[in-house]
């Protein structure tokens, strides 16, 4: 009975979606205020409702009720109750459940939050999302049911897939998808505007707080993600360019490149239309992403086979969306008027490049993960396109962004001065370099141009201290009054610098473990050793041991330095029983920012088996850099003046003119 | 989401978890297993879910890692033992696709966006002024308005 309450309850939703996807907009060209007005009460009844079916879904997973098809396949009564609730968006229906959650959340917020924007447009925003919830809300009731029936109902599941067994699994979809659909705010906000056919820096105002938002989201995303496969795939790599991978990492590319593009928006009213269309492309490849994954055109391979009903269904979402967007683009943005005059060397000037390059390698990025589908489906070959074209295409365009990101929060805005740009960073520039030097010299090993590699990662740190050193006039004021000076700036500068100092840490993460990391592969008998990064390995043997649903046999090992025993671990490989499906859990040591990563592979005679050992020196500073740049993002989202938000009163007014001339 | 989608496909693929590389393959020689490893890594594992022979464990994976191992025991150069087995298994095997007729749009694409782009903002930028005294008035325009105010 419960479940066909939410069932019902995703049923209402729907027609609660239908409605505000109609009705405000309608409102909005009469100018008919309770028209309008319902889009704000509609979105947080439609949360409500899906919400409501949502929390239904998890007590079905969470009491076991395996009369549910859904919660049969994909959990076990066994399971950690963790996994039962994590385990609702394990499986197709259940994350599409999450993402339309997490977008009807999102509309709820708005229309919250949304209190001081113009009407029109707040009725607008809102009935876009709500296409978007219609849309998604009929691909899960007539393809992805999660409440359909089973009758007898079975008395065990089939136990979650064991990889997904896992605290990634209840924190990474989560925080994907609110950076994921987070976008649909930005994409909501540019169908609305070239609905209206107007648009000004308020209206960049309104959408830098949700672009920033989901920016946040999907960096923390991406990043948790990156680790957890990082650690649980149990070969020591932490980005495959994988065409899954690809398609959360193509929307953070225009986001970022979003991000700084509404920057020059608010500040300087340029860049209006190419925010707007860079606003519609970040969702597509949102949606794009989804459809990838969950058509089954890409993962074949794997267990969640979906029907091509589905692939045919989101397709076709995917056309409508991304198709009616780009027209309506291109039939409006001509009327869309632009402003803000600027010099090529200008703080706008580098933020242009920023979207240049962003936009470029977002592009190959697609093309790339695209390549393979196309020329198959077009001339019947096959090609592969991997990690090799991804890093030469996508480090080649990487590098002069890299290169230039200190120089941006250099210049002014309107016309900028780069010899006083670079008189300003030289110091800074040579200290990236000498610093890079000795990083290397200490620890010696791999191709000299790696230097240059890791005095990128400084130039990125060191030029985002350099961003704050000259903010706060440090050298020419005394100390007190430069950080008197410093505290006194908008948040949104600190968030700039710390995202920059992040991005910085990353770079140097990426290039310190790839040059000076070591690889070992060895058979060990228990009480054999190995040296590794400067530590000695012990392997102390095999033992047997059991946890709630599954069986493993792990080794332990002992970890020397210098003599002495500093830390111990296991690495243990799992046989989860009712799927008896095996898998690895590596063992992971972090000292300081280095890491050692222990993998067992094949037993051998004699009670040895083949151990491999990883030695990463600096890892954690790549996933460290992206948290740092999270942190960035909720420090610039407590910025002033995106809690005060546009002008309150003149918007007011500007609305009274406009309703009483539409009367 | 994406990526356990991603971790699930690789580990249903091989059902059995073992390493890539074992002890047993490994070269004498350094130097040419630096090589061996480094010409793995460019080489696709045709069962797999878009995985190199260095990376996936395979059968087939370690038959063609053993391959490149024998081959460059047997003196070939990097790119002798990268021919042999694209002349062997396809260019289907390459993560890195070579330059070809059919692989033009995918090596030029990253070059001519860039192109695209750079153009367009050039033109933009040239635009510019011409537009500002765009916006100067008409001299209808402005006869309308000294029409107008003196009303």
């Amino acid at each position: 009975m419960i479940i066909e309450l939410g069932h019902y309850a995703l049923v209402l939703a729907l027609a609660t979606a239908l409605i505000v996807a109609v009705l405000p907009m309608i409102g909005a060209r009469r100018g008919d205020v309770a028209m309008m007005a319902l889009a704000t009460t509609g979105s947080l009844v439609l949360f409500g409702l899906v919400a409501l079916s949502f929390g239904v879904l998890t007590f079905a997973y969470v009491v076991s009720d395996f009369s549910v098809v859904n919660v049969w396949e994909n959990s076990h009564s066994l399971m950690p109750l963790i996994y039962k609730y994590s385990g609702v968006w394990g499986n197709h229906e259940g994350s599409m459940m999450l993402w339309l959650l997490i977008l009807s959340l999102f509309s709820a917020l708005v229309a919250l939050f949304g209190r001081n924007l113009p009407e029109t447009l707040k009725a607008n925003v809102l009935a876009v999302q709500a296409w978007i919830a219609s849309a998604f809300l009929f691909f899960i009731l007539l393809t992805s049911n999660p409440f359909l029936r089973l009758d007898p109902a079975p008395a065990e599941g089939q136990d979650l897939n064991p990889v997904l067994q896992d605290l990634g699994l209840a924190i990474h979809p989560p925080l994907l998808y609110l950076g994921y659909v987070g976008f649909s705010v930005c994409f909501s906000f540019a169908v609305a505007a070239l609905i209206e056919g107007r648009i000004d820096a308020a209206w960049a105002r309104w959408v830098r707080p949700w672009t920033l938002a989901a920016w946040t989201f999907l960096t923390a995303g991406i990043a948790m993600g990156s680790y957890w496969a990082y650690y649980e795939l149990g070969w020591g790599g932490w980005w495959f360019w994988d065409p899954v991978e690809n398609a959360s990492f193509m929307p953070w590319l225009a986001g970022t490149a979003l991000l700084h593009s509404a920057l020059v928006m608010e500040k300087r009213e340029a860049l209006k239309i190419w925010t707007v269309l860079l606003a519609i492309i970040t969702f597509s490849l949102s949606l794009l992403g989804t459809f990838l994954v969950r058509s089954g055109v890409l993962t074949s391979v794997h267990s969640f086979a979906t029907d091509p009903t589905r692939g045919i269904f989101i397709l076709c979402i995917l056309a409508l969306f991304i198709g009616g967007a780009f027209s309506l683009f291109a039939w409006r943005a001509p009327s869309l008027k632009s402003g803000g005059l600027f010099a090529p060397i200008s703080r706008e000037g580098a933020l242009v490049l920023n979207n240049l390059i962003l936009t470029v390698a977002t592009g190959t990025v697609l093309t790339g993960t695209l390549y393979p589908l196309v020329l198959e489906t077009l001339t019947g070959e096959k090609i592969s396109v991997g990690a090799p074209f991804f890093n030469m295409t996508f480090g080649l365009l990487m590098l002069p962004l890299l290169i230039a990101v200190p120089f941006g929060p250099m210049l002014a805005w309107k016309r900028g001065d780069l010899l006083g740009a670079f008189q300003r960073l030289y110091v800074f520039a040579g200290l990236s370099l000498v610093a890079g030097l000795v990083f290397f010299y200490i620890h010696s090993g791999g191709p000299v141009l790696s230097i240059f590699g890791l005095a990128l990662g400084f130039w990125g740190m060191f030029g985002a201290l350099a961003d704050l050193w000259v903010r706060g006039n440090f050298g020419k004021v005394s100390a007190g009054v430069a950080l008197r000076r410093l505290a006194g700036l908008p948040r949104s500068a600190f968030g700039t610098a710390i995202a920059h100092f992040g991005l910085g840490v990353t770079v140097l993460g990426i290039f310190a473990a790839t040059t000076f990391g070591t690889e070992t592969v060895t058979e060990m008998k228990p009480g054999a050793s190995v040296d590794a990064g400067g530590y000695t390995l012990t392997f102390d043997g095999m033992r047997d041991a059991a946890g709630p649903n599954y069986t493993e046999s792990r080794g332990h090992f002992t970890v020397k330095r210098g003599g002495v025993v500093v830390a111990d671990t296991w690495s243990s490989k799992r046989l989860y029983t009712a799927r008896r499906m095996p898998t690895t859990e590596a063992g992971i040591l972090s000292f300081g920012a280095s890491q050692l990563y222990v993998s067992l592979g094949d037993p051998i005679a004699d009670g040895g088996i083949v151990v491999r050992i990883w030695w990463k020196p600096y890892i954690l500073c790549i996933w460290g850099g992206a948290l740092v740049m999270m942190v960035a993002g909720f420090v610039s989202l407590t910025d002033r003046r995106l809690r005060v938000g546009a002008p309150n009163r003149r918007t007011a007014a500007a609305r009274r003119a406009r309703l009483e001339a539409a009367e | 989401m994406r990526r356990f989608l991603l971790i699930a496909a690789l580990l249903l693929v091989h059902v059995v978890p073992a390493f890539a590389v074992n002890p047993d393959e490994i070269l004498a020689d350094a130097a040419q297993e630096q090589r061996a490893r480094e010409i793995s890594a460019q080489l696709r594992c045709m069962v797999c879910q878009n995985q190199s022979i260095d990376d996936s464990n395979a059968d087939l994976a370690r038959d063609l890692r053993l391959l490149v191992r024998d081959r460059i025991k047997d003196g070939d150069s990097d790119g002798q033992v990268i021919d042999y087995v694209v002349s062997r298994y396809g260019e289907f095997v390459l993560l890195k696709p070579r330059l070809s007729a059919k692989t033009m749009v995918l090596w030029a694409m990253p070059v001519v966006l860039l192109l695209i782009g750079g153009v367009s903002l050039f033109l933009v930028m040239r635009g510019r002024p011409a537009r500002r005294s765009a916006s100067i008035l008409t001299q209808d325009e402005q006869a309308r308005i000294d029409d107008l105010l003196k009303k």
